[in-house]
């Protein structure tokens, strides 16, 4: 399968990623440009889709009644469809979608699998195991601005992520791909297990709600739940700015990493726990919504070349426009009804996904 | 998450079944497998299906049941009979050793039916649909128990108060209402509603309301906060069966909806929580439910 052979193909272009392992601030002519274009084309795109995300829905509204100051705000329908419905699900959209795609390119380089998802450590099990403990016991703690159900999702995916890291991580050592791996996969199924169980006993209008929790949602009423989600994801991001180089020699393997100066253990460890953080935010806001962490890297490399300093930030900002442009489908093919928003990433990854499997093959 | 997906869809199913949100199915639904009218009335009878366990005792038959399902709670005799699972996992040795001669259950236990069928065990699958579909089924029930004039009076019975309360509201002013049954507490999301079709659609209208989510042909409807905003109804029911929400967490939940401060029935502070099993469960009581919405919307005529 070629997708997985690309970095090793093309090792030597990246040799003007080596002895730049600081922020990707740092970095030399050549690539400097290169990013430059990138984030350029890139955040054009962005920008595009999200600006004009808001403008569409079900709804007609006129955005002059909408910015209308002298119109009360309660008495102002415009300006709440537009501040109230649609302003939030489309920072959601872009906040998750770029979140979700840097940690899929982070996963994929760390554990040096191209099939690599942020959903593959188990992350997102036991988010949601967390999840649907929340609703079948109606939890009603909250903390700040998190509301019970994120609150709950957090704490399920931190435990699924130290539970992993505490397996996968020999003292001193690099940690091993294979057992992060298995790790992740048997985390999964057993949290899935857990998952069952708790359905099984649950009532049915709460296995209802918890299994519409697992298509993602990104229509959240309100700013609050991305003001409780914004600082683990700036927290990620900070530390993704560090990764991009040690990331384009962790895919080569530990071995030639080591041997080029890259610290494997603290690359390692700073790629699961900053993936991990990213994952785990970007669940907590939307439920797990398949797909975009898989499809947006493999599409960015496509088009930029296997280089991380460029492919993580072309993966974050393409992947915010991916999840709103999909959100924005999700609200208008069969309007006033909504399909769930993981339903539309996956019947439009899973296709696409295929073909790029297919076509390079 | 792939693996455990076709399960979870047969247990959504079945919550789409239970929780009211409902599969759309059409015209009239009970049938008795078998030969109907010449064999000889049901003597004992094992019913899986709520709605179906109070069918029984309303047409006088509750006296020949001998099992029901967990989740059983009305009429209170029921509480003393065995239980012996549900939709999900019907208890097939519990049931045999009851020695039933008729299991009621729902329309998507096929394995179930099967099996029952298998033992020479009659079988009467019934799926909601509507408020006609649940009198269908009372007569029915009544001609495989041989209550076949109980049946007919709990029906005439349920018409005319129906049709009363419709007299009543003839002259109302048309009000424009929401219909919940299910969201995730203290928030907006994860919504469930009634659109135009279903039991709950029918009981709505009979109380005299515009269901505001009428055009959309489906039980349930999953609105989204743009759509509540743009249907603006001027009344927000809230119904669940009992317990689910708590006296003491009413007064939040309602406050929940100033999130949308335009709608009518925010400002007007006309949002009603109702709970009981009337409600929602579409069986003999479901005159007394439609009775119920209609005193929450149409508070001046009930004075």
């Amino acid at each position: 399968m070629s997708v997985g052979e690309a970095p090793r193909q093309e090792t030597t272009t990246l040799a003007d990623g080596i002895g730049s392992r600081g922020p990707a601030i740092r970095l030399t002519g050549a690539i400097r440009t290169r990013l430059a274009g990138t984030v350029l084309i890139f955040g054009t795109i962005t920008l595009i889709v999200c600006v004009a995300a808001p403008l569409v829905g079900s709804t007609r509204i006129s955005l002059i009644r909408a910015f209308d100051r002298s119109i009360p705000f309660t008495d102002n329908l415009d300006a709440q469809i537009f501040f109230i419905a649609r302003l939030p699900r489309v920072l959601a959209g872009a906040i998750v979608g770029a979140t979700l795609a840097a940690a899929g390119v982070v996963f994929q380089a760390m554990l040096r699998n191209p099939l690599a998802t942020p959903f593959t450590l188990g992350v997102s099990a036991g988010a949601s195991l967390g999840a649907m403990l929340a609703i079948t016991l109606g939890a009603s703690m909250s903390l700040g601005p998190l509301s019970p159900i994120p609150l709950a999702s957090l704490a399920g995916a931190s435990l699924a992520a130290s539970v992993v890291y505490w397996l996968a991580k020999p003292s001193g050592r690099a940690m091993s791909t294979a057992i992060l791996l298995l790790a992740g996969v048997t985390l999964n199924s057993f949290f899935s297990a857990l998952i069952m169980f708790v359905q099984y006993v649950a009532d049915f209008a709460q296995v209802f709600a918890a299994f519409r929790w697992l298509m993602g949602d990104l229509d959240i009423g309100g700013f609050e739940p991305i003001v409780a989600a914004l600082p683990l994801v700036v927290a990620a991001f900070v530390m993704f700015a560090w990764l991009p180089s040690s990331l384009n020699l962790l895919s080569l393997g530990h071995d030639a990493a080591a041997s080029r100066g890259v610290d494997v253990v603290r690359a390692q460890r700073l790629a699961f726990i900053s993936g991990s953080l990213a994952t785990s935010a970007a669940v907590s806001l939307a439920g797990p919504i398949g797909f975009v962490g898989i499809v947006v890297p493999h599409l960015v490399r496509l088009l930029v070349g296997v280089d991380h300093r460029l492919v993580l930030p072309a993966s974050a900002l393409f992947g915010a426009a991916f999840l709103v442009a999909c959100d924005v489908l999700s609200r208008l093919l069969f309007s006033p009804v909504e399909i769930p928003i993981g339903v539309v990433t996956a019947m439009i990854g899973g296709p696409f996904f295929l073909w790029l499997l297919v076509r390079r093959g | 998450m792939a693996r455990i997906l076709p399960r979870l869809i047969v247990l959504v199913c079945c919550a789409i079944a239970s929780a009211g949100a409902l599969v759309a199915f059409p015209a009239a639904q009970g049938r008795a497998a078998g030969t109907e009218s010449a064999s000889p009335p049901a003597r004992r009878i094992v019913s899986l299906v709520p709605a179906l366990t109070e069918m029984l005792f309303a047409i006088e038959a509750g006296g020949r049941v001998v099992g029901v399902s967990s989740f059983d709670t009305y009429p209170p005799e029921v509480k003393k009979l065995p239980k012996v699972g549900a939709l999900l996992d019907p208890d097939t040795e519990r049931i045999l050793a009851l020695r039933p001669d008729l299991v009621t259950m729902y329309g998507s236990q096929v394995d179930a039916r099967l099996r029952f069928e298998r033992a020479g065990i009659r079988t009467f699958a019934y799926r909601h649909a509507g408020i006609g579909g649940a009198l269908a089924a009372l007569r029915e029930l009544g001609l495989v128990t041989g209550h076949r004039t109980q049946a007919d009076t709990v029906v005439t019975r349920i018409q005319t108060r129906l049709d009363a309360l419709r007299a009543r509201v003839r002259n109302a002013p048309r009000v424009r209402v929401l219909l919940v049954f299910e969201r995730t507490p203290q928030t907006l999301r994860n919504m469930y509603v009634s659109g135009g079709a279903g039991f709950l659609h029918e009981m709505l209208e009979a109380a005299g309301a515009i269901n505001v989510f009428a055009d959309i042909k489906q039980e349930s409807v999953q609105p989204s906060h743009e759509t509540l905003l743009s249907r603006a109804p001027d009344v927000i029911l809230e119904v669940r069966a009992r317990g689910l929400i708590k006296p003491e967490d009413a007064a939040r939940e309602r406050a929940t909806w100033s999130a949308l401060p335009s709608l009518p029935a925010v400002r007007t502070g006309r949002i009603h929580l109702l709970t009981g099993e009337q409600l929602v469960v579409p069986g003999p009581r479901l005159a007394e439910g439609a009775d119920m919405m209609a005193r929450a919307i149409h508070p001046e005529l009930f004075r």
